[in-house]
């Protein structure tokens, strides 16, 4: 499927794919969205650049292997789980933290971050999938 | 004591976050990194060191945090004389550890994972030795199987190391489920699920009809993890693991823990009919076993880990008898083992990685090349001798004390024990001076004294086996004492010291050094008929594990052959029709099916979606070409997408589109991978059979759904959602709320399975394209 536009288009879709994905996870909380459905998003990117461009430009662009990235994310999710015990509470009792920045309060929170662990093993998930599949054989 | 119970928690993190960091240092400080790391420890046994002065008044030091109170699961740990005792061995023999492990493998290339490896288990056996609560236990337990396992198994590409890693993991592994199904069983007669709370219980699992249930699963785990008899086989097996680690997990350590399990609970289950029966009989059986076993081996290293094996076994034995003197003995003999057979250890490896071999036919007359190990390894081999003034030898006057007190009752355990100590006597100086006396003999490198960090190691454990020994009043005062009043459950004074008394014990260690020496004389003959008789006798229970796993193999490969076909149109068939069945069949004979719906009133743009989707199904069924089903399956998936959209359900519509999306791209995907013909070739008749079977699957799906609508709607979940989605989680999308805070559990099992799901898969398409290559074959060897 290398057609010419495709193949110059694809990298311009993909970033605002992706741009969009990350969007969509960090509104999760409060509007439809969330890391399942951002790291749908962005594994999708993946996909089409990897038809678009072949296998080995996605896996130069993303430079860490996905399923490394899958596995940052399910570390990353269980160490947000366990930050609520240094606060002396039940295992994954959601932590918040109200910033107040440029006129806007920020909320930072470990649902948050928890969210953000789901949305990498979603993406490293699928991304990894795809490409193997995408892959020729050899 | 505030700032003290905070920083154990930290403590106890601390190794696994080093260990994160372990393999970043290694690239940046090469082999260097090994002293930065070495502090990790260092600190610990520290801050251990400082609870000394408390727990020596016989003080126990709790705490914790609740972890899941709902469940009434807690992290709490419990600091007596036993857990201080052991936590100290663990990261002080850590810290030299570390330090050895970076000259032993300082150019390899893993040397980062190494150490991360040694970090993640001295993490896991700390956890397990400071443990109160038994899910912890559990837990610190089996994770120190894994690491185990990961270091047997650290020179991958040798078959041996990956056979024997897969042994440990196995052995102890089961033994751990069993340890873990005790643990239930006690928790059920008690109801305390916390150590320091069991400690407490009394006679209460003694007396309970249940105690024998509980207690042959807690040996299950104690056994399986100290190598007792028969079960002993994957410890010399271990020795396939760099040296650093066989004088850590597999000496001075891990294969404690069931010592440890034995000694902690000796206070609520010792004392009884069984434990001092089973413990005894079993305990002498792998000692007399494992001595005899060891003065056969050549190797320095397997030496060392038969008498490791029979030194696991004499402490089984003296915890099973269970005097007073006989757990003051336990205990002196288990600190005097982790210092000098650590040290011996590394001295085997520290002449193993200068001279080019541990061969000890090939090794003589090292004295002049590697003074500085030679000094080490015959300060250790003295108190593996039990010689004065070393701590081995308190700890020997202390056994034979403790068994001769009770002749005739255990007159049996008393002539094994000076038996195998005396062939232990002799191992202990085939190892500690034999290599270094003698003609020299020329070996495949040419040996020296090895770099600091190979001799820090030995030269200090060696030198605390003789302080201790030295100083007897102050050791036990902080060690030997607070331990035996731990595991006794009353305060225990030991009175044996340095200083030789005239009585039955002391001229049983004469005895026992006079048989040693003329074991340590006739050692080449011992082994020779040693090995006629192991060669007569054929079989061992390590080849009693290969029939065991190529029996489990070949039960699985029938098993498999029956029920699997392997067809994929035959799992699917079956998978549909048992969901067809479920679907109906209870509604139809219960008498439930639904009432006809009155038709649905709905805008007309909901209809053209329905169309749509319609459409799209119609094309799936009809066209013959299978990239058109799959494309046309995405047409109705969209419909259904917007239909959610426009009955008011964004969030579940956008899941939709991209998994629809996502389906689409990776069906067709896997098409041109598995080289699948363009067109279906079904013949008419398997066609409507499928087709029957999707019907039912539909109509199924269809009844229930409208059997769901007939009923009124249970409104609690709903509305408890509503109310504290943004009062206590502060958010509005309820659907996320609920997902990442309100069933987060849940949601980190998914993504946990999401990952596993996706690392089957990838090595499924590694294995398709590897088939027919070697590669896949040498996976297979077990």
């Amino acid at each position: 499927m290398q057609t010419l536009i495709f193949r110059t288009t694809a990298p311009y879709i993909c970033a605002l794919m992706i741009l969009f994905s990350i969007f969509v996870c960090l509104r999760g909380h409060n509007e439809p969205g969330g890391g399942f459905i951002g790291g749908l998003i962005a594994a999708s990117a993946f996909a089409v650049f990897g038809i678009s461009n072949g296998v080995i430009a996605v896996r130069k662009s993303i430079v860490i292997h996905p399923m490394a990235i899958a596995g940052f994310g399910l570390l990353f999710g269980v160490c947000t789980c366990v930050a609520s015990l240094f606060f002396e509470q039940p295992f994954f009792t959601g932590q918040w933290l109200f910033v107040d920045a440029f006129g806007v309060t920020v909320a930072l929170s470990t649902p948050m971050f928890f969210d953000i662990g789901v949305y990498f093993v979603v993406v490293g998930t699928m991304t990894t999938i795809a490409l193997a599949l995408e892959e020729d054989s050899h | 004591m505030e700032i003290s119970i905070d920083l154990t928690m930290a403590g106890l993190f601390t190794p696994f976050v080093a260990a994160m960091f372990a393999p970043l240092l290694v690239k940046r400080l090469g082999a260097n990194a090994a002293w930065p790391l070495a502090l990790v420890p260092a600190f610990l046994f520290g801050h251990y060191a400082l609870m000394l002065g408390e727990v020596s008044q016989n003080e126990i030091i709790t705490g914790g945090v609740q972890w899941i109170p709902t469940l009434g699961v807690n992290f709490s740990w419990l600091i007596d004389g036993l857990s201080l005792t052991f936590a100290m061995l663990i990261t002080g023999i850590g810290a030299l550890i570390i330090i050895y492990s970076g000259a032993y493998l300082k150019d390899h290339e893993y040397l980062g994972r190494f150490l991360a490896f040694i970090l993640l288990f001295m993490g896991a056996m700390q956890g397990l030795v400071l443990s109160d609560s038994f899910l912890m236990l559990f837990v610190f337990w089996e994770l120190t199987s894994i690491a185990s396992f990961l270091l047997i198994g650290f020179d991958h590409k040798n078959e041996a190391a990956r056979r024997a890693a897969l042994q440990a993991l196995l052995v102890t592994g089961l033994g751990g489920l069993s340890l873990l199904a005790g643990l239930i069983v006690v928790w059920n007669i008690t109801g305390v699920r916390e150590m320091s709370l069991l400690l407490a219980t009394g006679e209460t699992l003694r007396e309970s009809p249940f105690y024998l249930l509980a207690f042959i699963l807690v040996l299950g785990g104690a056994f399986t993890k100290s190598a007792q008899f028969p079960l002993h086989f994957w410890l010399p097996n271990a020795m396939e693991a760099p040296t650093p680690v066989s004088a850590y997990l597999h000496s001075a350590t891990m294969v404690k823990a069931g010592v440890y399990l034995l000694m902690r609970l000796n206070p609520v289950m010792g004392d009884t009919v069984p434990w001092e029966t089973i413990l005894p009989v079993f305990g002498t059986l792998t000692l007399a076993i494992g001595s005899l076993l060891a003065v056969r081996q050549t190797d320095l290293k397997l030496m060392l880990a038969y008498t490791t094996v029979a030194s696991l076994g004499l402490l089984v034995l003296l915890v099973g008898i269970g005097t007073e003197k006989a757990i003051s003995a336990a205990v002196l003999y288990l600190i005097a083992h982790c210092l000098f057979k650590g040290a011996l250890f590394m001295v085997a490896g520290a002449i193993d990685h200068e001279a080019g071999t541990r061969d000890i036919t090939k090794l003589g007359g090292l004295r002049k090349a590697m003074p500085i190990t030679f000094a080490a390894a015959f300060i250790a081999a003295l108190s593996m001798g039990s010689l004065f003034p070393l701590y081995g030898f308190i700890a020997k006057e202390e056994i034979y004390y403790a068994l001769s007190a009770l002749w005739p009752v255990y007159g049996w355990v008393l002539i094994i024990a000076i038996l195998a100590n005396a062939l232990m006597f002799g191992v202990a100086f085939g190892i500690g001076l034999k290599p270094f006396l003698g003609a020299e003999i020329k070996t495949p490198k040419f040996a020296h004294d090895g770099p600091i960090g190979l001799l820090i190691g030995p030269m200090v454990l060696a030198l605390a086996g003789l302080v201790a020994g030295l100083f007897w009043a102050t050791s036990h005062f902080y060690f030997a004492n607070p331990t035996a009043s731990a595991v006794s459950g009353d305060v225990v004074m030991i009175t044996t010291g340095i200083v030789p008394k005239l009585n039955v014990a002391f001229a049983l260690s004469l005895l026992t050094i006079a048989l040693g020496m003329l074991a340590y004389w006739k050692l080449d003959m011992l082994r020779i008929a040693m090995a006629r008789i192991v060669t007569t006798f054929g079989w061992e229970p390590d080849r009693g594990f290969d029939q065991f796993m190529s029996g489990a193999i070949t039960v699985s490969v029938a098993l498999t052959k029956a029920t699997q076909s392997g067809r994929f149109e035959r799992y699917m068939t079956i998978t549909f029709i048992l969901l067809a069945c479920t679907l109906l069949l209870p509604m139809t004979f219960a008498g439930e099916l639904p009432a006809w719906p009155a038709f649905p009133v709905a805008r007309y743009y909901d209809w053209v979606m329905v169309l749509i989707a319609a459409v799209g199904i119609l094309a799936v069924v009809l066209t013959r070409d299978r990239l058109t089903a799959i494309v046309s399956l995405g047409i109705q998936g969209f419909a259904v997408a917007i239909i959610y959209l426009l009955y008011g359900a964004p969030d579940v519509s956008l899941t939709q589109f991209m998994v629809e999306t996502l389906s689409v791209v990776i069906l067709a995907l896997v098409m041109t991978k598995l080289k699948l013909t363009i067109e279906d070739h079904r013949p008419n008749r398997e066609k409507s059979i499928d087709f029957a079977i999707a019907a039912a699957v539909g109509i199924g799906f269809m009844l229930l759904l409208f059997k769901v609508l007939e009923g009124r709607l249970d409104l609690v979940l709903p509305q408890f959602f509503e109310e504290f989605s943004y009062a206590v989680a502060h958010g509005r999308n309820i659907v996320n709320v609920i997902l990442v805070d309100f069933r987060g559990v849940d949601t980190l099992g998914e993504i946990g399975v999401v990952m596993v799901a996706g690392l089957a898969i990838l090595a499924l398409i590694g294995i398709r394209a590897l088939r027919g290559d070697t590669a896949i074959s040498e996976g297979k060897q077990l």
